[in-house]
């Protein structure tokens, strides 16, 4: 009797930690419920936020997201929580912790952005604000971010001196404009292939910035010395560091990031193309080799993946038909530099209006539109339906400030 | 980050036991108030008040970065205040006025207020000790007064700044500075 319970038991054992010991795939079967979409890529990976008999420790969420916060001008820091003279505040709430705000395998309480607190949060702080800011009586609290007018971390598009200062610009400005690609080195003379090979592979490569540049074939496929046929990422990385460490950073490159397999199509959680399924994501899935087009890479390499409703509905809308890409707003440029975290600027999506929208848009029109979910659905197919009213509220402030 | 060094110092002179030649707080205090004085004195006089308003060379603004000015005084004493919090949670500073642009940073805790309220009055610094968030600190509460044109003139100008009538050497507020005590 007693040898047939522990046979039971270590086959019950056995049911539960083989899966988890062996890793991979086979551990989503412990998982306590759905994680968000900005972790279920790595949701099998359970060291990535989970300490054994520690819970999930702060530095698993800053080790990834520290240095976006830190760009993100934070209009929240530890530092506010860790002053004692606020501890009062973070009894209320204790934003020292992120899992305090974002819980995770809670599919059921998430909103926006991982939140998992009622949509109500700012209360605990600002109950008084009416006080300091009349024009805010009676304004629901759960309607602060909700409405497109402020943000917990990241208020840079929202600030009222910006807002101030882009008051009245029109709907598409007079000198639309896109940032500048980085003039790319030329070698002189111009550069012969190293190496005989597939004559239409040499063609493609001679149409490149990379033979204009004089990086020839060894530069790639030999950088360690030995001839390799299908270099990876690496051989990408050693000239192209800030466009990889961005790649990683992002959905895209975010399970490599954690030493896991490659994100495929067939893993996400939007819509994709069935004839995509099976492609792994790595540089060369959107530049291809050789001949890395880069126009193919900012269009025609994600509409080849991405089916969803904005992508499906890019190649008629009025941003295509001005030739502005999937890459001019989703990897913008800075310094000439493309970001390759294409999710960077999209949390919230008001991140986009500084590095994008206003280039060609007012503010207003930009905050309306991205304010509008049916809008961005459809690829800014239309006008925004509604004009936030937080442009008339600045303009009253501004016309008391100027009151004697 | 000459301030963040000098609190470290101090921290660490702290943990020698307290006998004859032992730090107290209220040294502690005043020493790392002498060394944030010193350094926004500095920056305000010889950095802002130079290059803004004498030399006018560059700004000082609020949104120095989208500006691409100088940050103001009181901004560069805050972010010195913040990194110096990452550093350690033995002590923290910080600049408070009942005259604030700011309403975060008007006094909140009854120690911040008696405090505000003594050194605008006298100019003289106040010493007390506060229970916050179930902690013990040692607060002293210093003088800030203002140093150069450039802080009246952007304090008695700014829209949202209760007071438009401060002038040179007035107290228009209070360095805080805790020493948590347990």
């Amino acid at each position: 009797m007693v040898a047939g319970w522990a046979v039971i038991s270590v086959g019950i054992v056995g049911v539960v930690a083989v899966p988890h010991l062996r890793g991979g795939e086979g551990r989503r079967i412990h998982l306590p419920g759905a994680t968000t979409d900005g972790h279920y890529q790595i949701e099998t990976d359970c060291g990535a936020c989970h300490t054994p008999f520690d819970g999930v420790r702060q530095d698993a969420c800053t080790r990834c997201h520290a240095q976006e916060l830190e760009a993100a001008k934070d209009s929240h820091p530890l530092s506010k929580f860790t002053d004692p003279r606020n501890a009062e505040r973070t009894a209320s709430l204790d934003a020292r912790l992120c899992i305090t705000c974002h819980r995770e395998h809670l599919p059921h309480e998430t909103e926006r952005f991982g939140v998992t607190l009622p949509a109500d949060f700012c209360k605990s702080c600002h109950s008084d604000i009416a006080t300091e800011r009349p024009s805010h009586a009676g304004f629901p609290f759960e309607g602060c971010s909700a409405v497109g007018c402020h943000k917990f971390h990241d208020n840079r598009a929202l600030y009222e001196d910006f807002i101030a200062h882009h008051l009245d610009e029109p709907d598409t400005v007079a000198a639309p404009r896109l940032p500048p690609r980085k003039p790319a080195a030329r070698a002189t003379p111009a550069t012969a292939p190293d190496r005989d090979g597939d004559p239409a592979l040499v063609r493609d490569w001679l149409e490149t910035a990379h033979a204009r540049a004089g990086v020839n074939c060894g530069k790639c496929h030999a950088a360690d010395g030995a001839w390799d046929d299908h270099p990876g990422r690496a051989a990408c990385a050693r000239c192209h560091a800030d466009q990889a460490a961005g790649f990683l950073a992002g959905r895209h490159g975010m399970r490599l990031a954690a030493g896991m397999s490659p994100m495929s199509p067939a893993m996400a959680r939007l819509p994709m193309r069935a004839d995509a399924r099976e492609r792994v994501l790595g540089c060369t899935s959107c530049h291809g080799a050789h001949r890395f087009d880069v126009e193919r890479a900012a269009t025609t390499a994600c509409l080849g993946c991405h089916a969803d409703e904005h992508s499906l509905a890019h190649r008629a809308s009025p941003h295509a038909r001005a030739g502005v890409s999937c890459a001019a707003c989703h990897l913008p440029r800075t310094d000439g530099v493309p970001q390759h975290n294409q999710n960077d600027n999209l949390r919230p999506r008001e991140k986009m209006v500084r590095s994008v929208c206003l280039g060609c848009h007012g503010l207003a029109f930009s905050l309306a539109a991205l304010a509008d979910d049916a809008l961005v659905r459809n690829n800014f197919v239309g006008r925004p339906r509604t004009a936030l009213d937080t442009f008339d509220m600045v303009r009253a402030r501004l016309k008391q400030r100027r009151k004697p | 980050m000459n301030r963040i060094a000098a609190g470290v110092l101090f921290l660490a002179a702290c943990a020698q036991p307290p006998a004859a030649g032992g730090v107290s707080p209220r040294q502690m205090a005043d020493a790392l108030f002498t060394v944030l004085s010193a350094d926004r004195t500095v920056y305000t006089t010889r950095v802002v008040n130079r290059l803004q308003n004498v030399d006018k060379v560059v700004k000082a603004t609020e949104h120095f970065e989208d500006d691409k000015a100088l940050p103001l005084p009181a901004q560069m004493f805050r972010m010195g205040a913040e990194l110096s919090s990452k550093k350690t949670e033995a002590f923290t500073y910080a600049l408070l006025s009942p005259w604030a642009i700011n309403k975060q940073n008007v006094p909140k805790t009854e120690v911040e207020k008696a405090g505000l309220t003594k050194v605008t009055q006298t100019g003289e610094a106040f010493y007390s000790e506060e229970k916050l968030g179930g902690k013990s600190y040692f607060t002293a509460v210093y003088p800030d007064r203002a140093v150069s044109p450039a802080c009246v003139q952007c304090h008695n100008a700014h829209a949202d700044s209760p007071r438009s009538d401060f002038k040179e050497n007035d107290v228009m507020g209070g360095v805080v500075i805790r020493i948590a005590m347990n």
